[in-house]
């Protein structure tokens, strides 16, 4: 194995163990997503949901709950010295990038896993969709990974930490929520799913992933510098 | 030497937007659907267009910033984006004017491109706020950098999300009775959009040569041991 | 038959010239506006280097002053 692979693998697991150890981000994550599913209930006073209500109300609340793991994704690494660590090892630094998106992604994934059945139960007539939308979550997940993991590690080093990330992140995920609504949308649909532009949405997830995890990986060695 | 050929530049600035104005209001002919109202796409295209390469330049010169480490470059990023975003501002309120004029409501989800352009503009004003919010110098000046990189890489993906978000039901033409756009409406509209970028040019210019002059100041002070006048910007690079 | 393909591109009808000419105008004048309100601080900013140029001559005279005396 490579020093880089090896690299990467340590710090995916010390960050996984330590996520599992402590329960810190987690599962405020999924309790958030859950009360905003009540919340919604009663603000659009609708106790079913299908095609773009449906898709919209899921994914604002993904989105929103994912910002409070990306808030704090670096935190450990900034208080334990993580940073330090990262510039003295002889590896290329874009390998703490790729860690923490990759970490990032797991939380997500673990995220969905309990927000979408839940939201499923709550909203849903018919269940029918949830087989195709994984792979929209895949990808989504993906560019919020990166795009997340990217403003995570410059709001770290910040005065206003929990305020920049929502604020500079968001504008940033417009066009994943786009895609990624559109893509749900009609697998949400009334009368059962249907897969208009499916492919070309997907398609979109997979361009803006590449695009912002190039970007990341291309300018991550910038930040860590001194 | 930042004021160095402001002045023609200025002069080619303003007889570039005389002659431009002048064929829109008096050469190129009226729009068959939308008549008078038209020409404010003179004025708001060429400042959407300009803005956006603002924008793409800005982050251009944030990637030359993070190559070479000049600080020079940072500056230049810095006031391509702030001209960048005093444009946006112009172009979201003609966006409205014209929105308001056309359909009745001042604002139209409807119009993509105009979307697209809220979006990106809603990204660069949280530049400020981000860099104010690191202290260290040096290293807001590179994360302002790679700010500038990532939102210069955005730019084109989100019009082309929002784009295809839009139903195919609204065609927006520019046209007389023939349909496509007649020669002199290209002709005012491509003089406006290069007088728009002279003006633009220029107004960079000038904001260059005023934040020099301000550094040389400082640095007189600092020579002459003279006690550093207070008040300098938290964000706002030095130039020198 | 015409007259429904002419109705098709788009949605509004014309405005007549003089409604038409205060959108127009009022798009036009805030760009004037924002330009102008751009230079408005840009002189701002010029005065203050201004002052500065003096508040430092002056004491440039002033250190050449006491040098001259220190000679003296």
């Amino acid at each position: 194995m490579t020093p880089s692979r090896a690299a990467f693998a340590a710090i995916l697991a010390k960050d996984l163990r330590s996520e599992l150890r402590t329960l810190q981000s987690l599962p405020a994550m999924a309790l958030f997503s859950v009360t905003t599913f009540v919340i919604f209930r009663f603000g659009l006073d609708r106790t079913s949901l299908s095609g773009s209500l449906a898709a919209g109300v899921l994914w604002a609340t993904l989105l929103f709950a994912a910002v409070l793991g990306i808030n704090r994704l670096f935190v450990a690494e900034r208080e334990e010295g993580g940073f330090d660590a990262i510039r003295l090892a002889p590896i290329d630094r874009s390998v703490l990038f790729g860690a923490k998106v990759a970490a990032l992604l797991v939380y997500l994934l673990a995220l969905e896993l309990v927000a979408v059945p839940i939201f499923a139960i709550f909203f849903l007539d018919d269940a029918a969709g949830l087989g195709p939308l994984v792979a929209v979550l895949l990808l989504a997940d993906l560019g919020l990974a990166a795009t997340g993991t990217l403003i995570s590690s410059m709001a770290v080093n910040s005065r206003a930490r929990d305020l920049l990330v929502p604020l500079v992140l968001l504008p940033l995920i417009v066009p994943l929520m786009i895609a990624a609504t559109g893509a749900t949308e009609p697998l949400l649909a009334l009368g059962g799913p249907s897969y208009h532009r499916f492919g070309t949405w997907l398609m979109v997830l997979g361009l803006y992933d590449l695009i912002f995890g190039l970007v990341g990986y291309a300018v991550f060695d910038f930040l860590l510098e001194d | 030497m930042y004021g160095k050929g402001l002045k023609p530049l200025s002069i080619a600035t303003v007889a570039m937007l005389a002659v431009s104005l002048s064929l829109v209001f008096f050469y190129a002919p009226l729009d068959a659907d939308q008549g008078f109202i038209q020409k404010i796409f003179y004025v708001h295209v060429p400042l959407a267009i300009v803005a956006l390469v603002g924008f793409i330049i800005g982050g251009i010169f944030a990637i030359a910033h993070l190559r070479t480490n000049n600080r020079k470059w940072d500056a230049y990023s810095y006031v391509s984006i702030h001209i960048s975003v005093i444009f946006g501002v112009a172009v979201l309120i003609t966006g409205a004017i014209w929105a308001k004029a056309s359909w009745g409501h001042w604002w139209v989800w409807d119009e993509p491109t105009l979307v697209s352009f809220l979006i990106v503009f809603l990204l660069y004003a949280t530049y400020y706020p981000f860099r104010y919010a690191i202290e260290d110098r040096d290293r807001q000046a590179r994360y302002a950098s790679v700010f500038a990189v990532t939102a210069g890489a955005f730019v084109p993906l989100n019009f082309m999300a929002v784009r295809m978000a839009q139903s195919l039901v609204h065609p927006r033409t520019f046209a007389t009775a023939e349909g496509g756009m007649p020669g002199e409406m290209m002709l005012a509209f491509l003089c406006m959009l290069v007088a728009i970028g002279l003006l633009c040019t220029t107004l960079v210019k000038f904001e260059l040569t005023a934040k020099s002059a301000s550094g040389q100041v400082k640095r007189l002070r600092r020579a002459l041991d003279a006690p550093v006048a207070g008040g300098s910007s938290r964000i706002a690079p030095e130039v020198s | 038959m015409l007259e429904l393909a002419a109705l098709l591109p788009l949605a509004a009808p014309a405005l007549p010239l003089d409604e038409a000419g205060k959108y127009v105008a009022g798009a036009y004048v805030v760009f004037m506006v924002l330009l102008v309100v751009y230079v408005g601080i840009m002189a701002a900013k010029l005065g203050r280097i201004e002052r500065e140029l003096r508040e430092v001559a002056a004491i440039a005279e002033e250190r050449k002053g006491e040098r001259e005396e220190v000679r003296a």
